[in-house]
This record gives C-alpha cells, structure tokens and sequence, in this order.
C-alpha cells in the first residue's frame, strides 16, 4: 500500500507501528492463503486490489464522501438495514471483527470467555488499527446475542458515536412490530446525522441498489452448484466478506462479471478444482474479515466449499426486498419483511436456519456441512448439536468445529477436517 | 520382497509397522519423538525396506513434505487397524499421548462419525502420566494400585494443573494413595465415556492407543459402559498398523 497514506491514517488517529504490522500479517496471509490457489477466475483480480488497497483507497473514498457532506455508519450486524442509512444519504459499512488485536487491552473490558468477534471489535479500536472504525460518524450496536448486549455497554466507554438498537428474539406479532419500531427509530436517527430526510425517491433508489447487490450474490451462491466447482469457497467468501463495505454500484458490477466468467467455466466443464472433489457446506457463525482460518484448512486438505450459511453468507444474503412500495412507511414495512426472515440463532426458536441448512446441502450438492462455531458463542454451539443430529438422520454427514482466531488448534482442526473429508470419499 | 510401512508420528512417540502384501505384521518399532521428528523418523527408516509407506499422526504433514509420502489422518488409520484385529467392530477408542479420539464404522468398515477431546490433555495419556508422577508411582504401578484400591475419592477437577494441585493437597490431607489413583483413572473414564456416547452407544469397543495398555482402565470402561472393551495386541502400533495396511492396498 502507497506511502502517501501515512498522512491520510495519522490524521485518522491510527496507531501507525500497530497498523503496519496489521497490515503485513494481512498481505502475508493473503498472499498464502489466496494468491498460492490455482486456477482462479480472472475477474478474481477485482478483488486482488480490493484487497490490496483496503485501508487505503476505499478508506480515500469514504473521506472524500464525508467532505462532499455523506455520513458514514459502521455496523457488526446484517440486521442494520443498509437501504435506510443510504437512503439518508449515510453510507454503511460493516465492520470487520475476524482477527485477535490488542488481546490484554481488550481483556481489562471483556470476561476472557467471550466470543472472539466481539473481542475483536474491542481490539481494533482499543488498538487503533481500523481505518474504517475511525472513519464513521456513528456506530450501530444491537441488541442480539446477550455477550453482544452486554459488551455495548462497555464499548460505549470507548467509542463515543454509539448508537444501539434493539432487535427482537422472537419470530412474533410483537417481534415484527419491535423490529418495525426500531428501524424507524434508526431512520429518524440517521436523519439527524446527516440532516436529509428519506424520502419515498431516495428509499426507493436504495431498496433497488441493495437488491441488485445481494442479487448478484445470490447469483455467485447458485453457480457453485456445478461440479467442478467454478470459484473456491475461498475466493466466494472474499466476495462475501468485501460486500460488507465495497462500493456498493462497483461491487455488484464487480460480482457480475465473476458471474459471466463463471459461467463460461461451467460451459468449459472447467473449475477451480477437479470434478468429483467432496464438496462441503460450512453453516453457523459469521467468518469475518481476515478469518479465513477454516476455509483454508478445508481447502487444502482436498474438498472444496461450494456454500456459507452464515451472515458473511447467504443468511446474510437471503430474499430482496418487495420493490412495490410507494411510500417510505410502506417501503420500511417491506425491509422489516424481508429483515425479519434472517434465521439468526439469537431468536428463538429458529426452526427456519435448520430448514435452510438442509436446502443449502442439496441446492449445492453438498456431501457433508461442517458446523463452524466460535468458541463461547452460546446460540450457534446451542443449535450446532440439533442440527447435527437433524443432518445425520438425513444421511448428511456433519463435523461441528468450535474454535476461535488464534492458530494454537490448527493441527488439530486439519486432522479433524482430514478426517472428516476422508469419511465423505 | 520389500513390504509395505505405516508411520505414526506422534506428539510423544514414533511408531513403526512393516507388513507384507497380505497385510502380515513383519517389523515393529518404536522410538521418543523427541525435539526432531523427521530426524528420529529418518533413523527408524533406515531400519526397514519398503516400496510404499503412508504417514500418520499430528506429524503425518511434515513427514509428507519431507519424505514424499502419502498421508492418512489418525482416525482412518486407527479405524482400519482395529479393523484388521476385530474385524466386526463398529466402535473404536483410541486414548494416546496427547490426545483421544472415538471412532464410530459402518458395517463396512468406512468411518461414521467421530470426537476427538479438545484442545486440553484431560482425558489422554499425558494426563494419567503427569497424575502418577505426583502420587509417585510408575505408569504400571498407577494402573494396579487402582486396582487394588478399596475406597473411592471422587476427583473434581479435569484440568491437567487444578488436577494435579488437587492430588497434592489430597496427598498432604494423608488420603489413600490407591483411592486418589482410582478416583483419577474414574475421571478419565467419565470424560471419554461422555465422548464415546456421542458416537456410539451399543457394541464392543476397540481399545487402542498406548493407554489400552492400562488394565485399570479397561476393566473401568467396560463396568462404566456395560459394553465389552477389547484390546488388541501390542495396542499403541494400531494407528502405524492400519497406515500400513493403507499403504498395502488394503483398504
Ligand atoms: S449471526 Fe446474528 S448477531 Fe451475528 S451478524 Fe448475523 S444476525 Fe447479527
Ligand atoms: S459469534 Fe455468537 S457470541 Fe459472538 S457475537 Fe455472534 S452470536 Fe454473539
């Protein structure tokens, strides 16, 4: 990453020694981790400089958008509606919370047995590592997971642009109506950060730039169900992963394209791995940014990933947004539908998500899902057991791991995954 | 005729299995894994000739890079080595070193599921070593003075360390030394009966591993579960064993 953004970062208030040696653990990982792959789609290179410059040109862009007068919104949840932040001329950005940073820092805040994303949030601002974090005007918390609720309390002593919303746990009347409750409370707020009203023109323009980006997701999540696989589960969960904070016109310019090119693979009969490998669907909690940990051990141990049933996924993905609403009260009823269908294992029950999981295996012709639970993250390793024991009745084979960033486990996990991918040959 | 070897590198020992093409055992050997893997492999090599060999074991990755071997995970392999001893056994334990694993089979022979314990030495060798060296016996003294004992002391802790402090202070309140030793071996069985019921939950089990050395162990296994535990000869070899059948063909 060029120089001349030392400027841009020491202004932000970066800790710059910190910061560099974040981003050398990251270009090296990359560079092993996804550069080493084989047979990547060209249109892959997109990304490649996505990634290159992600604490530099896009942090460049968002600092441009706030001196022409945007608000920038930082999120940790698919719950935060992005078509109401953009409609109040506010971009959102979903913050990356998938690396161990300033752990003893993050530990004088936070029990030592809670969920390393949460940690994570923590480590990068006490750290003073993300660009992003330091670039928005407001940060949204929500009320999910009970370490997620008690943890904000904390963070609002470190971070001073917290806003916290609350967020159903049960599929109800009530439920929708809390969520409905909410997200006009979120407008009303994003509104008086950026002092322009949402209107029925600008909600209307949002609710169709975000569908045609999760729709050009959703188009990547189908091809992968040909075998050979066209993409690498890895390369697929980058897209997923830059989704959350890409430009929103140019990423799903940039996903169509690998879409194109996918598809003339799948003609060729050509992928990114031989025909017949075993193909694995990982379900549970969100990989963010930079946790590429599981997928890489799957990946080079012989199967490929052809499906995420996660946040930074298609749980995150799933269903557009009815676009026939004419006034913004009828539009934000269409986003608390489609909002309010997210199985999350916050609520409870959450008989859609094993639903889903057993589609997703048969959609992508899985051979077997490995559950990836982070440790201490009580909802997912909770629904882990039932949905295990639900697949095996199916005849689907299903590995739960439960693990967290650091690497002490890797030896461990591989030969977990080895065998597992040994018993779906 | 060169055979064929199953190298089963593990975090405390090296084992060594030669066999012929029919699968018959023509070598054993075994060595400390000491702080140079490749290099006490390189020397147990030397030993044998083989025209195939198959790795497994936490080391399996580096011996391929090193040797240019085929790899097969710890649990293929300890499930085709059971397989060989018991050929219907459905249900495989396997307690070593550093860790313990339990192997559910099909019919076939092809694995169903598995557990492995996590990241911590509760439950495995490592955790019966360290618990006899603070009541001051052997590993073969352990397993009988186990036997012997009449009373019971229930340890709470699964804990390597609070484990260990708590044999201390039992040992400093003048407790039975034989009763702590039954009590430790009770823990273990507790921990892997938890793991093991999560695989399977009816037929014998296969018990390999160097811990199936341990008598105590076995015959607790067996009253815990009310299943029958069969131990196979010579029970720490098995996991080189089946990566030598692999290596054979043998599938
Ligand atoms: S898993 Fe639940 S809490 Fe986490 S991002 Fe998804 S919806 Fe939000
Ligand atoms: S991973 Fe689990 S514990 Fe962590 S924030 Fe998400 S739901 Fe909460």
């Amino acid at each position: 990453m060029s120089e001349n953004y030392r400027q841009m970062w020491t202004e932000l208030g970066l800790d710059l020694k910190a910061h560099d040696a974040l981003l050398g653990v990251l270009s090296e990982a990359y560079q092993n981790i996804f550069m080493a792959q084989d047979n990547r789609p060209e249109a892959m290179s997109y990304f490649d400089f996505v990634m290159s410059e992600v604490h530099g040109l896009r942090i460049k862009e968002l600092l441009d958008e706030k001196a022409a007068g945007r608000k920038i919104i930082g999120s940790y949840c698919v719950f935060v509606p992005e078509e109401i932040a953009l409609a109040a001329n506010a971009t959102l950005i979903g913050l990356c919370t998938g690396a161990d940073f300033a752990t003893e820092e993050v530990e004088k805040y936070l029990p030592r047995n809670t969920c390393a994303l949460i940690k994570s949030a923590f480590g990068f601002k006490l750290g003073r590592v993300c660009p992003y974090l330091e670039t928005t005007d407001m940060v949204v918390g929500e009320n999910t997971c009970d370490g997620k609720k008690k943890a904000y309390e904390s963070f609002k002593d470190i971070i001073n642009n917290l806003y916290v919303m609350d967020l159903p746990q049960v599929k109800s009347a009530n439920g929708k109506a809390l969520l409905k409750a909410e997200y006009v409370r979120f407008k009303e707020a994003a509104e008086q950060l950026t002092g322009v009203q949402v209107t029925a023109e600008s909600l209307q323009a949002a609710i169709k730039l975000v569908n045609a980006k999760r729709a050009a997701m959703q188009r990547l999540y189908q091809l992968r169900a040909a075998d050979p696989a066209p993409i690498s589960g890895l390369d697929a969960l980058l897209a997923n992963q830059v989704f959350f904070y890409d430009n929103p016109e140019r990423f799903t310019a940039s996903v169509n394209k690998i879409c194109d090119e996918l598809e003339q693979r799948i003609k060729d009969n050509t992928g990114a791995f031989p025909a017949k490998m075993p193909r694995i669907l990982v379900s549970g909690c969100p990989q963010a940014m930079p946790n590429w940990k599981l997928p890489a051990i799957i990946e080079t141990s012989g199967a490929v990933i052809v499906g995420e049933e996660s946040c930074v996924g298609e749980r995150g993905v799933r269903n557009l947004v009815d676009e026939s609403g004419t006034t913004v009260d009828e539009m934000l009823d269409a986003i608390v539908e489609r909002y309010f269908k997210v199985d999350c294992a916050i609520f409870t029950p959450n008989c859609d998500r094993l639903q889903h999981i057993e589609q997703m295996a048969k959609a992508y012709n899985a051979d077997g899902v490995i559950h990836y639970g982070l440790q201490f993250c009580t909802p997912y390793l909770m629904e882990s057991m039932p949905v295990q024991k639900a697949l095996e009745q199916k005849n689907i084979p299903c590995l739960r791991i439960e693990t967290d960033y650091s690497m002490e486990d890797m030896g461990q996990l591989k030969t977990r995954v080895e065998a597992f991918i040994e018993q779906l040959k | 005729m060169r055979g064929f070897a199953g190298i089963d590198i593990g975090s405390r020992s090296i084992e060594l299995v030669l066999v012929d093409d029919a699968g018959q055992v023509q070598q054993r050997l075994q060595a400390d894994t000491g702080f140079d893997p490749m290099a006490e492999a390189k020397r147990m090599l030397a030993q044998v000739e083989y025209q195939q060999i198959m790795a497994t074991g936490y080391g399996r990755n580096l011996f391929e890079i090193s040797f240019d071997a085929t790899t097969v995970t710890e649990i293929k392999a300890h499930a085709r080595g059971a397989r060989a001893c018991f050929p219907t056994a459905e249900t495989v334990l396997d307690i070593g070193g550093q860790d313990s694993k339990a192997i559910a089979l099909f019919a076939t022979g092809k694995v169903k599921k598995f557990e492995m314990n996590d990241r911590c030495a509760a439950g495995t060798g490592k955790f019966l070593e360290i618990m006899a060296k603070a009541l001051g016996f052997s590993l073969a003294e352990f397993s009988e003075q186990a036997l012997a004992a009449t009373s019971d002391i229930n340890i709470s802790s699964m804990c390597t360390v609070f484990a260990e402090s708590e044999v201390t202070s039992l040992i400093g309140r003048g407790q039975d030394r034989q009763a702590i030793a039954r009590g430790l071996h009770q823990s273990v069985v507790r921990r892997v009966k938890t793991m093991l019921n999560r695989v399977s939950t009816d037929g014998d089990i296969v018990f390999t591993g160097g811990v199936a050395n341990n008598a105590c162990m076995v015959q607790f296994l067996e009253e815990a579960l009310q299943r029958q535990v069969l131990v196979p000869p010579q029970p720490q070899f098995i996991g080189a064993y089946g990566a030598a059948l692999l290596a054979a063909g043998l599938d």
